[in-house]
């Protein structure tokens, strides 16, 4: 990021307080009294229904955890409420996933029917457990970001509105993990299915004001694929981009931003499958990409929705229990799963990048 | 229940955000009518000018924060400055600055905790709070630059501190553990508060490559996702045998039948290690890779084994810029029950981070360095012994060379 002289802040008052390096809150006193009793003894777990958790430990005690979606970009309001939720069934004690569901953790089953009445009047959904479609993966987007092509929360509430009934279920073949990201950083992570951004064309330079703004050797530098030089332009320091070596990532943009990667336009999405971070039965696996050029179409973005739903619909019908979409794909051969949902496999989902080969089918294995 | 906030009678506080307002239907909770109550509620006009940059930002598909340096005293990371770049148009978004904060480990709140924290942020910030943001932070977002110590000053008092963010330890994460976890291998939270703890100087100063990322996973399960998202990938383990009762696997034969024993847990073993003895199994902890599958899936007959640890994986990143790179083992096991423990690791760790530091270009991440430098060259500079469990194969080339 570029430093920018800040504005001249007022007279202060001579601050005396000392700051604690405190690092991490401290998480014993938020923890539930049965959870401290139980910690580190637990012994084995049920699933009751979906949107509820059933963990019983070495000693007898059993705590049950509900679970609901939020919107995640909360406000003081919303969490004000969720607290009066946890201050009245689960002896003022919660937590939230890293798929910013909500939990409310209790040792009294009477409670679990009342809180999930309560939170689905109030808009909070109850589910996101087990084999569910959980809540999905995201961050800032035109919200907050400094280089995101699309809005974040605004697509996952248009995609969450359409898998709202698998949320509240657990029905699908396995747990279905989905993020979405606004630029090809890709910060909503490796998932089952994700949703990426992807640039298609290089960036475009204000060379006016680069280098006031910029660290030429360090925009440089950022370049992958060695594509950026400096160069002078109006008889002032600037930088290009060799637009045949560029392969549109806005690292660049991210050091320099000066150097626009992002296009209304030319700006598009690109859908992966496939990511998986478990170890369970098969390793983890690094997501793969399936579909590219899905037109930026706020506010509901029709199109992802369309295709999303395209590839659950043949996952749901074609997948066997526990294969999650990288396993099932895995199972039944990339040909298969192009077929099944329609897809089109082009020249370009053939890797030509650093560990192209790896990627390669070194066999005969074919599938008809 | 909601409202379309035209500003038509005068009376309401937000402009008109057509294309924001199309969010507001559907069954999954709306962000956008949160922000509007509580924009209506409190009246604070950075809500208005963020809420309409934002509907533009619809409009024109672009969009408009630029960085800069906010900071607090002693602290050179932590605060996301953006500044808009369209202040002339939306005044009101001036300034919009995000302050990260460390939750604690595992997300757990008491009530008491995060109503102080509503209380806090409503009096110095927008009431905005992303619950939470995807390397684990606790999010207040939007808060003048002239209010940010006093904000940050008051949050400390209360047990809060800023997370990383540019070139630092970040912030970490870890799962919920034996706070509920029955497949929990070690103590994934106490761990990750020590180690932070340890790392403080470097996630509140910038002085690294680039960023690094420890995640806490306590079972191969891996439900923070470490592999992927962090250079420090921490997964418990056991290396003995797994903990079979075979009263319970005869329940579970009872409740599922033989077929569904048969098809979905032991011919779904990677290794084939499970094998059917009547109506008993027997593992064959050799072959066991520690996969959890039919842990999960009996987890009453099946439990982890007793002799726990860690495996430590190293490498984990995003997208940007080389492609997506999973964590690679680089410690198959080591304990981690006692303080000795953690701090062996805490010391490996700070060998290694020193190493990337000593040798990475600038925005390199450790797994790229190490890429790039090469495995061997690693493993010698930190004293890590090479290890058949670091590989899926030997080398199939011949080209490496040794001392002569």
């Amino acid at each position: 990021m570029s430093a920018m002289t800040s504005a001249t802040t007022p007279e202060k008052v001579k601050r005396t307080y000392k700051t604690k390096e405190s690092g991490p809150h401290d998480f014993w006193n938020e923890l539930h009294p049965v959870v401290q009793k139980n910690y580190g003894k637990w012994k084995y777990h049920e699933n009751p229904r979906p949107g509820v958790l059933m963990n019983v430990a070495e000693s007898g005690d059993v705590l049950y955890t509900v679970r609901a979606g939020t919107q995640r970009q909360n406000t003081v309001d919303n969490l004000r409420f969720i607290c009066d939720l946890a201050d009245k069934y689960s002896d003022g004690h919660l937590r939230f996933t890293i798929r910013n569901n909500v939990e409310f953790l209790t040792p009294n089953w009477e409670n679990v029917e009342p809180l999930i009445a309560e939170l689905e009047q109030n808009g909070y959904p109850v589910g996101g457990t087990n084999n569910s479609i959980t809540a999905i993966a995201h961050t800032q987007g035109w919200l907050h970001c400094d280089i995101p092509a699309t809005d974040a929360s605004g697509v996952v509430k248009s995609m969450m509105d359409e898998l709202i009934t698998e949320f509240r279920k657990d029905d699908m073949p396995a747990k279905v993990r989905i993020s979405t990201s606004c630029c090809a950083i890709n910060c909503g992570g490796n998932a089952d299915i994700a949703v990426v951004v992807r640039h298609t064309r290089p960036p475009r330079i204000n060379h006016d004001i680069l280098a006031n703004i910029c660290e030429l050797p360090k925009a440089v530098a950022r370049c992958p694929v060695a594509a950026i030089r400096p160069t002078t332009v109006n008889g002032r320091p600037s930088l290009m981009v060799v637009e045949e070596k560029c392969m549109y990532c806005g690292a660049c943009f991210g050091a320099c931003p000066a150097m626009e990667i992002n296009h209304p336009d030319h700006s598009t999405f690109a859908v992966w499958v496939g990511g998986k971070n478990s170890n369970a039965r098969s390793k983890p696996s690094a997501m793969k990409l399936v579909a590219h050029g899905i037109p930026n179409n706020p506010p509901r973005w029709p199109e992802v929705n369309d295709t999303v739903r395209t590839i659950l619909t043949a996952y749901k019908k074609s997948a066997r229990a526990f294969e999650r979409v990288g396993e099932w794909i895995d199972r039944i051969g990339w040909k298969n799963f192009f077929e099944q949902t329609g897809l089109n496999f082009d020249e370009n989902m053939i890797d030509d990048y650093r560990h192209a080969r790896t990627t390669f089918n070194r066999s005969a294995h074919i599938r008809f | 229940m909601s409202t379309n906030g035209e500003n038509g009678n005068g009376t309401k506080f937000l402009n008109p955000t057509p294309m924001l307002d199309e969010l507001e239907k559907g069954p999954w909770p709306s962000f956008i009518t949160g922000f509007k109550k509580l924009a209506e509620r409190t009246k604070k006009t950075m809500l208005r000018g963020v809420m309409d940059q934002l509907e533009y930002s619809y409009h024109t598909k672009m969009g408009y924060w630029k960085g800069g340096l906010v900071t607090v005293q002693g602290y050179g990371a932590g605060i996301i400055s953006r500044y808009s770049m369209i202040q002339d148009k939306y005044p009101e978004a001036r300034e919009f600055h995000t302050m990260r904060f460390q939750p604690p480990p595992g997300l757990h709140y008491s009530t008491k905790t995060l109503r102080t924290v509503c209380d806090i942020w409503e009096k110095y910030g927008s009431g905005i709070i992303a619950t939470h943001g995807q390397t684990g932070n606790l999010m207040l977002q939007g808060i003048t630059e002239a209010n940010v110590q006093a904000c940050f000053d008051e949050m400390n008092q209360a047990g809060w501190d800023l997370g990383g963010a540019g070139a630092t330890v970040r912030t970490g994460t870890s799962c919920i553990g034996p706070a509920r976890c029955d497949d929990s291998c070690y103590d994934t939270l106490g761990m990750h508060k020590k180690v932070l703890d340890h790392f403080t100087g470097q996630v509140h100063r910038p002085e690294l490559p680039y960023k690094t990322k420890f995640k806490f996973s306590g079972c191969p399960n891996d439900c923070v996702n470490s592999v992927m998202r962090s250079d420090f990938s921490v997964i418990g383990t056991w290396r003995d045998d797994i903990q079979v009762n075979q009263v319970e696997v005869k329940n579970w034969i009872k409740e599922y039948g033989m077929d569904s024993l048969v098809n979905n847990v032991i011919t779904r073993c990677p290794t084939k290690a499970i094998t059917l003895k009547g109506e008993e199994l027997e593992i064959n902890n050799k072959d066991c890779v520690r996969c959890m599958h039919c842990i999960n899936a009996m987890n009453k007959a099946l439990h982890i084994g007793k002799d726990r640890g860690v495996t430590l994986l190293l490498g984990g990143k995003n997208h940007l810029k080389v492609g997506a790179m999973l964590g690679s083992v680089i410690v198959p096991f080591m304990k981690m029950d006692t303080e000795e423990d953690m701090d062996a690791f805490i010391e490996l760790a700070e060998k290694i981070i020193e190493w990337w530091d000593d040798n990475a270009f600038d925005h390199e991440r450790v797994g790229e360095t190490v890429e790039r430098i090469g495995m061997k060259v690693f493993l010698k500079d930190v004293g890590l012994d090479a290890d058949p469990n670091m590989v899926v194969q030997p080398r199939d080339n011949p080209y490496f060379k040794t001392p002569y």
